[in-house]
């Protein structure tokens, strides 16, 4: 088997796998810890500006890679938009919504580990390994989306790896379109796929958690016991 | 109508010395945990004073409570909807550790090992939270007894509303103590606001709790709550609050911090509610206190009786409601009053206002303070602490608060007149001999079965409370909750993770 292959054909699903069953094993055995690991009681002033802007950040960068794995060029064609332009919008957007991510996320780090709340913020190995995977994947994805996207010209992404991430839910991998894309795009796919690994076993876990039925719920809630 | 029944507790003022055994023992049965260093279920504080967390009662701060919008409709003041959903991400409202204190431990440790020395080896503090040595500067009570001092009483919230002359003049004369647990609302603001729908009033006994398995650390709870009694443990970033010892009073037993009261000030009993007249109270102009009582149902009367059967309250609930002592001193006798009623979420924890401090001040001023006239007149003189009390328990109501005061008086002069057999008919407060002989018994002699009923629970969760005191949840610390015990009620959840 090729590195290829272990990289692109085998580790989304070893991934996958355990995203699902990490899921199952943590929601049976530990609603309990399944939270947002707040620390805010410890620490305010950091946060209120850190949270928020990493978290917009997160959410615009999720948007971004919605739109560009998920929709195929001939559809963003067909409402009118040239290669050239989508990449100028992608480009720019993507600096953005990054720049957000990185400025938010660069805050929360020096919140934990430099400043004086260090001391009292309990920081946790998952959260470590989370920090270093979103770290690559968040540099690998920017460079990406700089270096390749103003010094090379636009990287048609969306030909090579966006036909490969389909092909990997599709269950028929194209792992030879991913092989042939540059080496930044390939460290970005296997980080983002180890930080799906790790995400039923972190704080990530909260992201389904958002509190949608707290809209339409009545205000105070009731207990009745078992008759 | 649709009857609730309401555990409730009131305290007599006059008998807290204010020794905080209610306060340590709380925490010996409950936060001696990891993570839970800083919080305090049940403390006691010397009021005017700041409080635990500092300033807790300014909502200008904290956003705790209900408000009436300008078309009259109930808002938490910490939001809508929206505004929750925009600060999701970061709780502008919350309290932080140092608005409550860094806990404290000592490095006792260094007893032990100091090498050998002429001088005497000595623990120093460390921060309970970080292990580093530390300077003590705050504590859950810092302020205890330091009503009169100006650095701490003038930062009592309750006085920013009096005047700076009513300020100064006060602080000479007036201090008690106020000991605080949750108040299990009939309309609770942290419920309202959390977004998991984790915390749940019991459709029972209206405790009010958090499901630990639920709760996902989004810590509106602890923001809205207007009394700052639901905490986040640093450790599983949780929240968790007082739980009325539910394990206890489904067995039929007080309260820790009842049972072990030194000045026996504690009460405990059931109220029947009516829970459709609840939505009125919340919204009510004026008369807040008034509003309140209106939601409490009279255990006499046979309607109520009978509407209490076909809700499902059962038959020996309402005997113990005609028996409740919260119901007399409440009720029938009204010297029970709510602590900070404006904040709409209805408490059901009671306090009777001291009279000491105006016996105080009725020998100050040459009276005889077991004279009811004396003490009248010293009431109606004493607009100072009169104001506070107001500020504190009637939404600024003085005359009801001189109305209970001068009902305690009376209470005092009658059984003066009794014991010294110069009774004589005059009877000032409007108060009949009988009622305010009841009333003594009640403040002055009442044994344990008198300051507490308590029915035991009926219901069938007694299954699940027998699985987990087969053993002590506490052992089992090392434990992780298994899938295999689902009896396991998910409100202990706490006590059995093992640490983080």
């Amino acid at each position: 088997m090729s590195l290829a292959t272990a990289f692109f054909g085998v580790w989304p699903y070893i991934a996958l796998t355990i995203f699902l069953v990490g899921h199952f094993w943590r929601w049976r055995y530990d609603q309990f810890g399944w939270t947002t690991r707040t620390s805010e009681l410890m620490e305010k002033r950091w946060l209120m500006w850190g949270s928020p802007i990493f978290h917009v950040g997160v959410l615009l960068v999720v948007l971004g890679h919605a739109l560009g794995l998920l929709v195929p060029p001939s559809a963003t064609a067909a409402l009118g938009l040239s290669e050239h332009g989508y990449h100028m919008m992608a480009l720019s957007a993507g600096l953005v919504a990054g720049a957000v991510l990185v400025v938010g996320f660069v805050i929360l780090l020096v919140r934990r580990f430099v400043t004086k709340a260090r001391f009292r913020i309990v920081t946790r190995r998952a959260d470590i390994l989370m920090y270093v995977l979103v770290a690559v994947a968040a540099a690998a994805g920017l460079s990406a989306t700089l270096g390749l996207g103003i010094s090379t010209g636009a990287y048609d992404y969306r030909s090579t790896v966006s036909v490969w991430f389909r092909s990997v839910f599709a269950f028929n991998p194209n792992v030879d379109l991913m092989a042939s894309a540059p080496w930044i795009f390939q460290v970005h796919a296997v980080a983002a796929f180890a930080l799906i690994a790790v995400w039923p076993f972190t704080r990530l876990v909260h992201l389904w958690s958002i509190p949608l039925g707290y809209l339409v719920r009545p205000p105070i809630v009731y207990h009745t016991p078992a008759r | 109508m649709r009857v609730r029944a309401q555990m409730a507790m009131v305290m007599n003022l006059d008998k807290c010395i204010g020794c905080s055994t209610c306060s340590v023992t709380c925490k010996q049965t409950w936060t001696n945990r990891d993570g839970m260093e800083y919080v305090w279920f049940n403390n006691v504080e010397t009021k005017p004073g700041v409080g635990y967390p500092k300033r807790w009662e300014d909502q200008g701060t904290w956003k705790g409570g209900w408000r009436l919008d300008k078309s009259g409709r109930l808002r938490l003041r910490s939001g809508g909807k929206l505004w929750k959903a925009a600060t999701i991400f970061a709780n502008p409202d919350l309290p932080t550790i140092d608005d409550y204190y860094e806990p404290t431990t000592y490095d006792y440790d260094h007893l032990l090992t100091a090498p050998l020395s002429d001088r005497m080896p000595v623990a120093r503090p460390i921060s309970a939270i970080t292990g580093l040595p530390m300077k003590i500067e705050w504590g859950p009570n810092w302020d205890d007894d330091l009503a009169g001092s100006q650095i701490y009483a003038s930062a009592d919230p309750n006085l920013a509303a009096m005047s700076q002359k009513v300020q100064l003049s006060f602080e000479q004369t007036f201090m008690f103590h106020l000991p605080r647990i949750c108040e299990h609302c009939l309309n609770p603001a942290c419920v309202a606001s959390c977004p998991s729908g984790a915390m749940f009033k019991r459709e029972q006994d209206g405790i009010v709790l958090v499901n630990q398995n639920k709760c996902r650390g989004w810590r509106q709870c602890v923001s809205s709550c207007p009394y700052k009694k639901v905490y986040i443990n640093r450790l599983t970033s949780t929240a968790e609050k007082c739980t009325f010892c539910f394990p206890r009073i489904e067995e039929g037993i007080p309260t820790v911090c009842s049972q072990t009261c030194v000045g026996r000030i504690r009460y405990i009993g059931l109220m029947l509610y009516d829970l459709d007249k609840v939505d009125a109270a919340t919204k009510a102009d004026s008369d807040l206190v008034e509003a309140h009582r209106s939601c409490f149902l009279d255990p006499f009367d046979p309607e109520v009786i009978a509407q209490a059967q076909a809700d499902g309250v059962p038959r020996d609930w309402v005997l113990a409601a005609q028996k409740s002592p919260i119901w007399a001193l409440a009720m029938k006798h009204r010297v029970a009053l709510p602590i900070h009623p404006e904040y709409r979420t209805l408490p059901m924890v009671w306090y009777i206002p001291p009279l000491s401090p105006v016996l105080d001040a009725t020998t100050q001023m040459g009276g005889d303070n077991s004279v009811a006239d004396d003490i009248f007149h010293t009431v109606t003189q004493l607009r100072i602490p009169l104001e506070y009390l107001a500020h504190l328990f009637t939404a600024g109501d003085v005359d009801m608060v001189a109305g209970v005061l001068m009902k305690l008086a009376a209470v005092r002069s009658h059984m003066r007149a009794v014991t010294t057999n110069t009774l004589d008919d005059s009877d000032a407060s409007g108060a009949t001999a009988a009622d305010l002989e009841e009333l003594y018994r009640l403040l002055a002699i009442a044994k344990i079965p008198d300051r507490f009923v308590i029915p035991k629970s009926h219901t069938e969760e007694g299954a699940a409370l027998a699985s987990w005191s087969s053993g002590c949840p506490l052992d089992s610390g090392n434990v992780r909750m298994m899938g295999k015990e689902p009896a396991m009620s998910p409100v202990f959840a706490q006590f059995s993770r093992r640490r983080p």
